[in-house]
């Protein structure tokens, strides 16, 4: 299946989900090409975050079904181990292993669940670290780093498991104000080399500058879907008028 | 004040008499090898059995009931019985048994009473290290492509044992002092040695003897053990207040 000429990435279809009797999605429906970055936006509780965890199968979903790669990964009896190998996911609170230094952090994956020697690993650990600046940190332990740095690792940790699809859940949202630039400029450069991400974020103005599409979700339903410019210049929807109103008002875009 | 109560110079004459404390305290030594044989073997089993255990309490989904139903039931059970009934019924209960392949010596069943009882409460105290690690790193290592049991060995346990080390230290010095009971199955330890003594001159001052020997080893290990948390917590904060 083919997207806008290019291959499918991911396809979220009638996805529901719910805690309780608290109904977080209510019929997704999400389709990103490869090499796509779709930027999903909209209030807290809006189902951002519960949609990037199912479609990493951290959460089962109640309905519907996701694709990734053409492989259906919700369907019963899949490994959820190898289709995760193939999904990273970084987290706002970093999840680091503290106990780790960021070598370890970084190469505990390729080796355990990718069967990566420790030399291999360490090589691609240190070639990923140089390539982000975190080079001089290798044998540094979590607790010492900045929480820019600190999220920049987790990102180095996701990128070495090579994965297809990256997931971002609001990565900036516990930084201070003059750390979140130099996570936001990886992004940059993974967008810029062609990564496919969806990407939960608060941050409006890097959503406009590196989203090729960008979602509003509204009450667990995507209700406006569009380009950045047609979507924060013009959009369709009352609901989406009123979010970007509080946001201008806060001073976030 | 206590110097000064009524019975004090005999209660001084009781339990501190130097000659009989520098006579008896190369026996009591011996006898003190005993209790720590007991303690070494038995923590050498409790501390991998109780981790196993604490584990199997700790696995997901409705396939694994019945074994979590049975670590539960084996832990409310020996955290239940009075330490001195289980070492009672095994010492004496065993060997009574007759049966050829189950081996008499009470050293040996003293051992696996030792390791019933404090096995019970040692896996409750890593099932609270393991439970203290918030869901997040489990979540993070799942996401990775780790399996359930790859995160639990490199990333949940290794941290839950680390913040465990000094309950794990409190219920060693409680299991180094419930070897004394053992000397209640006729086991000549420190305290049944101190006892024998003390009914050949009525003095007990030997009660004191093997009361500096349990203390010259606990006393050391707290230390040792403060000494390892620190380091562990230096490592990984440095510059930070701890």
């Amino acid at each position: 299946m083919t997207v806008h000429g290019q291959a499918e990435a991911l396809r979220v279809e009638d996805v529901h989900k719910a805690f309780g009797k608290l109904e977080v999605l209510r019929g997704i429906d999400l389709v990103l090409a490869e090499h796509e970055v779709v930027c999903l936006i909209g209030a807290s509780g809006s189902g951002k975050s519960t949609l990037l965890r199912c479609v990493n199968l951290l959460e089962p979903i109640d309905a519907g079904r996701i694709v990734v790669g053409g492989e259906e990964i919700t369907s019963r009896g899949v490994d959820v181990n190898r289709i995760r190998r193939g999904i990273g996911i970084v987290f706002q609170s970093f999840n680091l292993f503290p106990h780790m230094t960021v070598r370890e952090n970084v190469t505990l994956a390729p080796r355990k669940a990718r069967g990566l020697s420790r030399g291999a690993a360490d090589a691609e650990a240190t070639r990923l670290l140089e390539r982000f600046g975190l080079a001089d940190k290798r044998d540094e332990y979590p607790d010492r780093l900045s929480g820019g740095q600190q999220q920049r690792v987790a990102i180095v940790r996701a990128l070495a498991m090579e994965p297809r699809l990256l997931l971002l859940d609001e990565i900036t949202s516990a930084l201070d104000p003059e750390l979140v630039a130099e996570v936001l400029d990886v992004i940059r450069e993974l967008a810029a080399g062609g990564m496919t991400m969806l990407i939960a974020t608060h941050e409006m103005g890097f959503a406009r500058d590196v989203a090729h599409r960008v979602c509003f979700l509204d009450a667990g339903r995507i209700l406006e879907d569009g380009p950045p410019e047609q979507l924060f210049e013009a959009p369709r929807e009352e609901r989406t008028r009123q979010f970007l109103q509080r946001i201008v008002a806060a001073g976030r875009l | 004040m206590v110097a000064r109560s009524p019975g004090w110079p005999a209660f001084k004459a009781y339990f501190f008499n130097w000659t009989y404390y520098k006579d008896s305290f190369p026996e009591i030594l011996d006898a003190f090898w005993v209790n720590v044989k007991l303690f070494c073997i038995a923590e050498v089993i409790i501390l991998p059995a109780a981790l196993l255990l604490a584990v199997l309490r700790s696995l997901p989904g409705p396939v694994f009931f019945p074994i979590r139903a049975l670590a539960i039931v084996y832990a409310d059970l020996f955290r239940g019985i009075p330490t001195i009934l289980v070492i009672f019924m095994l010492g004496f209960g065993m060997p009574a048994l007759g049966l050829e392949w189950i081996p008499d010596s009470q050293f040996f069943w003293a051992v696996v009473a030792l390791v019933l009882v404090y096995t019970a409460y040692v896996s409750e105290v890593y099932r609270a290290g393991i439970e203290s690690v918030h869901p997040s790193q489990a979540a993070a290592a799942r996401s990775l492509g780790l399996t359930h049991a790859q995160a639990l060995r490199n990333v949940v346990l290794p941290q839950a044992v680390r913040r465990v080390i000094p309950p794990l230290l409190n219920d060693f010095i409680g299991l180094q002092k419930d070897t004394a009971l053992v000397g209640a199955l006729g086991v000549v330890e420190a305290f049944r040695q101190s006892q024998i003594d003390q009914a050949a001159t009525f003095n007990g001052t030997y009660y004191l003897v093997a009361a500096t020997l349990f203390v010259a080893i606990t006393i050391p290990l707290a230390r040792f053990t403060d000494w390892l948390v620190a380091r562990d917590r230096r490592r990984q904060q440095a510059g930070r207040l701890a």
